[in-house]
């Protein structure tokens, strides 16, 4: 660091050629490095801060984190503090509150690092890491049952303008625990989110009592968009800190990665780059992926990253690039419907495009139970026929219908006001697996085709759906 | 050596000068670090270099060394079991080495120096030799025997043979003009190995996947694209085929996905065993991991490293299978490089020269007669998975694919939302071998296997126009007839296509008990036409219980499915016929 701080004093620059958007253009510069910060001190003596993201010759692109109002070509004075972005890791950084930039803003005590470490990280070795495998019990049925997080994934929400993800977030937060019953601590990195709906995290977070475990990074929506292209790599670097140096059982949530999408696109072009779809650069896939992918686990280590990513789908649209991309970098996605949400079900988990990848690795014998997976399976198939089923009745009605369809039919809004519909309940598996079975026992045993006869034998009860479906009517 | 400076950079594109003698292609270290880069353009003295690592921190100024050498491959004993990265440093040799994170500028040995392995001579002093020509054998892993072979542009008569026990860079035999051919050799990844002839492919690939070998079948040294959204399941198809797949050689391309996934196929092929050979499957196969997440220059490489392992051994006259997943990943790095040079893009930012790369690259498949004296065959059958954006095929990754490969297996998210798997679409899917491999099919499973696989076909057609009316109209509308072929249809989705990769006895289905499977269900629509004709109504043979060991078929082990299944074929006729005699 003393190093840094005396080249720090060597080469200022006041040779500002131009300013465009958030980018300024630094002439006669010798010796940058790639990537590195430098501080901005413009006429009227603010500091702010910056990223070189092009080398050419002697000229320096800068990208400013931060409103590039009042600077000017003339005094403006670029330091090159000789180092790419680092972030501060210590364990004491648990309850605090930083900006996106990863420095304090909650007035607490100066934060004394253990370790410097470039935000950037460095892949993680695919030899290295460790199979996931461990369910983490959410408390939500459409998840647990359905669609299973296990210890070290990645698994996105994807909600919409106006749909619940933030609350959906905040309960798997308040309900999330391993097997073991180690708890997690929580890196939040929010990106460009309402002053609303960090208010809405810190309240529940207190709640539930888990403020001391909770890193905080705060990037609102009026703060600067650029700063968001650091925020979640700074919490993944303070993510990973915890886990593999402190051991612990980290989760993050990052809000919302729609934010820091337009932000990319907010660079690229202004860097004139040749857009892809809608936009958004070439490499978005690969920018992503370099977020997406600090998630895992080590050979050899106790601890774990596991990640809830949010992000909000452009006008409920799942093809737009930026849940697109993710859903082919994540493991897995969970999927809100506006529909469901419309008719007070919460969680509104749209469970047909939902996918957890690695839920084979963490259900099963052994770690969950053996019916696990066929039960999904089957859910999966009944409620998949229901909700086609919706649509013929739309157009030919009931009557044209055979026994076996009205059934499914039914099955479909039993399990959504069964199943999905659990409101704050925060539900132990075996409590959803009951449910399951519940709700396969309202369909003839002949139907059940996903689960192991064994299974069906022990599980499978019509008395049981019938007291069900009449405590339904 | 030649050695210039960086004059700019830009992501992973560096521009250096002071180049002039270096050739395109050419291995160059960048900066301080050395980090491994590819010159793809020269222009005067300056070449522009494509970085495979990461160049946060690079200066102006900084040195840039050029090795005069292309990306060189190491081709000898000791690649089976290998993770490599997509520049063929070894994953297992860094993680020792440097930790459980990839650092930079580290290279590694891709054949380990340490090991010796034991050669058995094939030539005597005095015999001549050619390119291709076996001079003799190592026992890679306990069932491949790798071939030690002169390497391509080499010929000449027997010095000196040496036997006994060798590292991979010790010489075993000596020429008379005095090339010395050792264990190893190296191989430019960018260019194809030669092959005497390239063969029409008559041989199935098979997979045990029912869908994949009854309906669309490809040939070995074929090729394949498995197009599909998120979620459709590429990536379980692609590692449930290099577990089954009827290969000796397995090589697993991890291009731009998730890193946990390679971790699976780590954690899952050393333990399952290969149901031919009874060693796992592990000792068969090839891993070259390049995840999203490591850098995208190296990911643009990774495809190329895979498919000149995979010559090498098809070389030996191995049978070679290649998964990429994706290639769409290898697609979007070709364009963020392209991008960073600047060249006019094309369709949807990618270069122009998209189409040709990929060419180039399932060219490089096939059936083919090796070199050497002894014309042994070798083949590549490759299948890529693609990745369309948003799930629309019309982008041109797969548009480009699809007019090369032989056949097209489409990925249907509307199927993986019901949980339909494979969700391999049976409408939209398309095999060119059928004619090439018929024959293989009637000669060794059976003679009506083709007309059997037709006639299923067309009932699944049938049933796509029968719920265009069942839309309108309602299922209850239809003639019994209509019903019995929904009946039939719904029958094969669910008994036949569904297939769980993850069950123990239902992975991997062998031809014989597919072709048995198929016949049972189309025997059961056969005997219910011949009821409804002597009018029996459809509901009371529709309500016959054998429907439900029908649907129990797939728990069968392969190897009681002849007798079961016969017993059950006749059992359909005669206890559904029985009914029509009532």
């Amino acid at each position: 660091m003393a190093d840094g701080r005396t080249f720090l004093a060597t080469t200022e620059y006041r040779t500002v050629g131009e300013v465009a958007g958030p980018l300024l253009f630094v002439s006669k510069v010798k010796g940058a490095a790639y990537n590195e910060m430098v501080e901005i001190h413009s006429a009227d003596g603010s500091v702010k801060y910056g990223q070189v993201i092009e080398l050419h010759g002697e000229l320096a692109v800068v990208q400013v984190f931060g409103p590039t109002a009042g600077l000017d070509v003339e005094r403006t004075k670029v330091r090159f503090s000789g180092e790419v972005a680092k972030m501060p890791c210590t364990v004491n950084l648990l309850g605090r509150i930083l900006n996106g930039m990863g420095r304090p803003i909650d007035g607490g005590p100066e934060v004394f690092p253990e370790e410097e470490r470039e935000v950037t990280g460095s892949p993680i070795n695919p030899w290295s890491r460790e199979e996931p495998r461990d369910f983490i019990q959410t408390g939500i049925s459409a998840i647990d049952g359905l669609n299973t997080l296990v210890r070290g994934q990645k698994l996105p929400i994807f909600s919409g303008a106006g749909l619940p993800g933030n609350e959906l977030a905040a309960a798997i937060v308040r309900n999330a625990k391993i097997l073991g019953g180690e708890e997690f601590a929580i890196v939040f990195a929010a990106m460009g989110i309402t002053r609303r709906e960090a208010a809405f995290f810190q309240e529940s977070f207190a709640r539930s009592g888990a403020l001391e475990r909770v890193v905080f990074f705060l990037n609102l929506a009026d703060d600067p968009t650029v700063e968001r292209l650091l925020t979640p790599r700074c919490a993944l670097t303070v993510a990973e800190f915890l886990a593999f140096e402190h051991d612990m059982q980290v989760l993050v949530i990052l809000t919302d990665m729609t934010n820091y999408c337009e932000a990319l696109r907010e660079i690229s072009t202004a860097r004139e780059e040749v857009p892809g779809r809608r936009g958004y650069p070439g490499y978005m896939y690969t920018d992503l992926a370099s977020i997406y992918e600090r998630a895992g686990r080590i050979k050899g280590k106790p601890g774990s990253v596991t990640q809830v990513p949010i992000l909000t789908m452009p006008d409920d649209d799942i093809t737009h690039p930026i849940p697109d991309l993710t859903g082919y970098i994540t493991e897995g996605q969970i999927v809100l419907s506006r529909q469901l949400h419309r008719r007070g079900i919460f969680p509104p988990i749209d469970v047909l495009p939902c996918l957890s990848r690695l839920m084979n690795l963490g259900i099963g014998e052994g770690r969950t139970r053996g019916d696990h997976r066929g039960l999904a399976d089957q859910l999966y198939a009944f409620y998949a026929e229901g909700v086609d089923l919706r649509r013929l009745v739309a157009i030919v009605g009931e009557e044209a219908l055979t026994d076996m369809d009205r059934l499914a039919l039914k099955f479909a809004d039993a399990f959504e006001q069964n199943y999905l519909d659990q409101k704050d309940e925060n539900r132990e598996l075996e409590q959803t697996l009951e449910l399951g079975w519940k709700l396969v026992s309202m369909m003839p045993k002949e139907a059940i085709k996903r689960i192991k006869t064994e299974y069906i034998e022990k599980y499978y009860n019509p008395e049981y759906a019938r007291e069900f479906a009449a405590s339904e009517g | 050596m030649i050695e210039g400076t960086i004059v700019k950079v830009s992501g992973p594109v560096v521009s250096a000068e002071g180049m002039s003698g270096a050739k395109m292609y050419d291995i160059a270290k960048v900066g301080e670090l050395g980090l491994i880069g590819e010159i793809v353009r020269l222009d005067g003295d300056t070449a522009i270099v494509q970085v495979y690592e990461d160049t946060s921190g690079l200066r102006v100024g900084e040195r840039v060394l050029c090795t005069e050498e292309p990306l060189l491959l190491e081709l000898g004993p000791g690649l089976l079991t290998s993770i490599y990265d997509g520049i063929q440093r070894r994953l297992t040799d860094i993680a020792e080495r440097y930790g459980d994170f990839v650092v930079r500028g580290v290279s590694t040995d891709a054949l380990p120096r340490d090991r010796r392995w034991g050669f058995q001579p094939l030539v005597d002093v005095g015999d001549e030799v050619v390119e291709g020509d076996v001079v003799g054998e190592v026992q890679e892993t306990a069932h491949i025997v790798h071939r030690i072979m002169v390497p391509p542009g080499i010929a000449g008569r027997v010095a000196e043979v040496k036997e006994g026990e060798f590292a991979v860079d010790e010489t075993v035999v000596f020429l008379e003009d005095g090339t010395e051919i050792k264990l190893y050799q190296t191989w430019p990844a960018r260019v194809p190995r030669p092959v005497k002839r390239k063969e029409k492919p008559t041989v199935p690939f098979i997979t045990g996947t029912r869908i994949l070998d009854t309906f669309f079948p490809i040939a070995q040294g074929g090729y394949s694209i498995i197009p599909g959204g998120f979620g459709t399941g590429k990536t379980v198809t692609e590692t449930t085929l290099a577990k089954w797949a009827d290969a000796d050689i397995v090589i697993y391309i991890g291009c731009g996905e998730r890193g946990n996934e390679i971790t699976e196929v780590l954690a899952e092929f050393p333990n399952l065993i290969d149901p031919k050979t009874g060693v796992p499957l592990m000792q068969r196969t090839i891993l070259v991991a390049n995840t999203s997440n490591m850098p995208v220059a190296a990911r643009e490489a990774s495809i190329y490293t895979g498919i000149t392992l995979a010559e090498y051994y098809r070389d030996m006259g191995y049978n070679v299978a290649l998964m990429a997943d994706s290639t769409s990943r290898w697609g979007e790095a070709l364009r963020e490089v392209s991008g960073r040079l600047e060249e006019m893009p094309g369709e949807e930012g990618y270069p122009a020269y998209l189409a040709t790369r990929l060419a180039d690259f399932y060219e490089r498949c096939g059936r083919a007669v090796c070199l050497g004296s002894d014309d042994r065959m070798g083949s590549i059958t490759a299948i890529g998975a693609v990745s369309p954006p948003g799930g629309d095929f019309s982008e041109p990754m797969t548009q480009n694919s699809l007019r090369i490969t032989g056949a097209f297996w489409a990925l249907d998210t509307s199927l993986a939302y019901r949980r339909h798997f494979p969700a391999i679409s049976w409408t939209k899917s398309y095999t060119l071998y059928l004619e090439q491999i018929q024959d293989w099919y009637s000669k060794n499973v059976a003679e009506d296997w083709r007309a059997l696989r037709d006639k299923a076909m067309s009932l699944l057609q049938k049933e796509v126009e029968l719920q265009e009316i069942v839309q309108l109209v309602g299922p209850d509308a239809l003639p019994d007839f209509a019903k019995a072929v929904l009946e039939t249809t719904r029958m094969l989705r669910e008994d036949f296509l569904q297939q769980f990769a993850f069950s123990d006895v239902d992975a991997y289905c062998s031809l014989r008990k597919q072709y048995l499977m198929l016949k049972v269900i189309l025997t059961y629509y056969d005997c219910l036409e011949e009821v409804l004709v002597q009018g029996v109504p459809l509901r009371q043979a529709t309500e016959h219980p054998i429907k439900n060991e029908i649907a129990r078929m797939k728990e069968i082990p392969s190897e009681e499915a002849e007798e079961k299944l016969n017993d059950l074929l006749e059992r359909v006729q005669r206890e559904l016929r029985s009914l029509g005699e009532w």
